[in-house]
């Protein structure tokens, strides 16, 4: 008896993408193409565009912060909100590039997405095919090196978690100015919206691994001390939101995506916001802020 | 009672071919059933290495239609209704003859794990715990050592880093004695060199076919890697750690009211 060529003892298939499995296992890497593939795509389109970004008191939270501003950018941020931080785009800013907020904001969460424990999982499976699926040949046979070498910085997840909980703040800021339009407390459609996204976005950080471990997971006994206790609280909450972490990572990258159509297509005009306050919130009842000196 | 088709893999290190044979099922068969009613009527000579039967002792572990299972929980009912079944030895293990392979790397690796090492008894000679700590690695203690998730671990199985990775089963048992709250023996440096954490890539198969759903992953590997992390990558614990020394085992014991 002799195995073929193409076959290792025990009968199994040499090559990649090779399997014996007979399920649909290959829909699962597709669909996550697809979807991270979308996000990513929207995600570029719409930091570019540099424009039609907030609508009223709501920003989207792809341009949140918005450190820096372009005055003569329609639907851009304005409107006496504070949510510009420093002021406008600086005269040398290259003309080649859009003077969108979102270029300067939109690396941190990616390095977040990009490091968590979930996306590795996604990415390696579906983009890099290591493997692409269980017990399926993958890539890189022999020179496979892990997070050893060339991924070695998968191990600052950490740092990008400590910016992304302060992102969070940020959001729900954002989301509580949302109930106030000239000054009036109301609600909208926009706020809710709002409201909802940085709640998930807050979920998705709870749930962080390296939150869960930063937060008490580090520690081996949980009782010793009265620290340890208040640890051990923190372990179980982020514990609970980790159990959950592939679901709202998900979840909330596609209602981040949402919440940046909503607002885009409102201050387009394209659909009306309904609020408690009978507002207008297109860009085309708001002039530019550089038309009102701001 | 329906007829099945079986191709199994039969052979030995050297090389070997899949062979086809025919059965009836009955209600409530599994796949290891089916094996035994080859086995009685037609392949005497067939190697399977079984025991309880009933999902505790991880020795039929087996791949079947591709998949790493136990073929004692694997029942005839939840294979696809039509179509041969195909049966193989696991592949990241060396084949000893037919479905039975050579585990003994296991073993060989689990003697590179310092043993559990208590801190000193308490003044009433007691070794006192709560269970509150103990949850995290219980959860550990359920392994039943079937070695499935080594077999469905590509960096094994795909990349042959045997020597480079220990695999799953042995993170998670680094990972009951690291995370022991009466455990004193610091196996950091150990998680990282010898037994190659940052090998796992996080890609979870081992947490998919793990029969006693263990979360290898999410609760083992992964924070075996963040505390690799504090130790060999986190400036800040770094320096923290040379400022003010590195952490000390808690003093205080908890206090039980009998």
């Amino acid at each position: 008896m002799a195995s073929s060529p193409e076959t290792l003892p025990g009968g199994h298939i040499i090559g990649l993408g090779e399997t014996r499995r007979k399920d649909n296992w290959w829909a699962s890497p597709i669909m996550t193409v697809v979807y991270i593939g979308a996000a990513l795509a929207y995600g570029t389109w719409a930091a570019f565009q540099g424009d039609h970004y907030q609508a009223g008191p709501y920003l989207t939270p792809l341009y949140s912060p918005t450190t820096l501003a372009d005055p003569a950018a329609i639907g851009g941020a304005g409107g006496g909100y504070g949510h510009v931080w420093f002021g406008n785009f600086p005269s040398w800013w290259p003309s080649f590039i859009p003077a969108s907020p979102a270029l300067l904001i939109l690396p941190l969460p990616g390095f977040l997405r990009l490091t968590c424990y979930y996306y590795r999982k996604a990415y390696y499976r579906s983009f890099m095919g290591t493997p692409p699926g269980c017990s399926v040949e993958g890539v890189l046979k022999g020179q496979y090196g892990g997070e050893t070498k060339l991924f070695l910085w998968q191990n600052f997840h950490r740092y990008a978690l400590y910016l992304a909980l302060i992102y969070n703040v940020i959001l729900f800021y954002d989301a509580g100015i949302s109930f106030f339009y000239k000054g009036s407390f109301g609600v909208g459609v926009g706020s809710i919206i709002l409201l909802v996204n940085a709640s998930l976005l807050a979920s998705y950080s709870f749930g962080c691994h390296s939150f869960r471990h930063l937060f008490g997971g580090r520690l081996d006994c949980f009782t010793c001390d009265s620290p340890s206790k208040a640890q051990h609280s923190t372990w179980k909450f982020a514990t609970w939101f980790n159990e959950r972490h592939m679901q709202v990572a998900w979840i909330s990258l596609g209602f981040v995506m949402f919440t940046d159509i909503y607002i885009r297509s409102v201050s387009h005009g394209i659909i009306p916001d309904l609020n408690t306050w009978g507002a207008n919130m297109s860009a085309a009842a708001r002039p530019a802020a550089a038309a009102l000196g701001l | 009672m329906a007829k099945r088709t079986f191709k199994i893999w039969r052979g030995n290190a050297e090389g070997g071919e899949f062979v086809t044979y025919e059965t009836d099922i009955t209600e409530g068969m599994v796949v290891l059933d089916a094996i035994h009613q080859i086995q009685s009527e037609s392949a005497n000579d067939l190697a399977v290495r079984w025991n309880c039967k009933a999902g505790k002792c991880g020795s039929c572990s087996m791949e079947i239609n591709g998949k790493p299972k136990l073929s004692c929980m694997t029942r005839m009912n939840s294979m696809p209704a039509t179509g041969e079944i195909v049966i193989q030895p696991m592949k990241a293990f060396p084949v000893v003859k037919d479905l039975v392979c050579d585990v003994s790397y296991n073993y060989e690796r689990n003697k590179m794990i310092p043993p559990f090492s208590p801190r000193p008894r308490e003044a009433d000679g007691t070794h006192r715990m709560v269970q509150d700590d103990v949850d995290r690695i219980q959860e550990f203690r359920k392994c039943l050592e079937c070695f499935l998730c080594m077999d469905v671990c590509h960096v094994h199985r795909d990349h042959g880093k045997q020597k480079e990775f220990s695999g799953p089963r042995w993170m998670i048992r680094l990972a009951s004695l690291e995370m022991h709250p009466l455990d004193i023996v610091d196996r950091i440096p150990l998680i990282k060199k010898e037994h190659g954490s940052g090998y796992c890539n996080i890609t979870r198969c081992c947490t998919e076919v793990c029969p006693e759903h263990i979360n290898i992953t999410d609760n083992g590997i992964i924070p075996l890697k963040e505390r690799v992390v504090d130790r060999f990558y986190d400036p800040i614990a770094m320096l923290m750690r040379k400022v003010f020394g590195p952490r000390k085992p808690h003093k205080k014991l908890p206090v039980i009211n009998d």
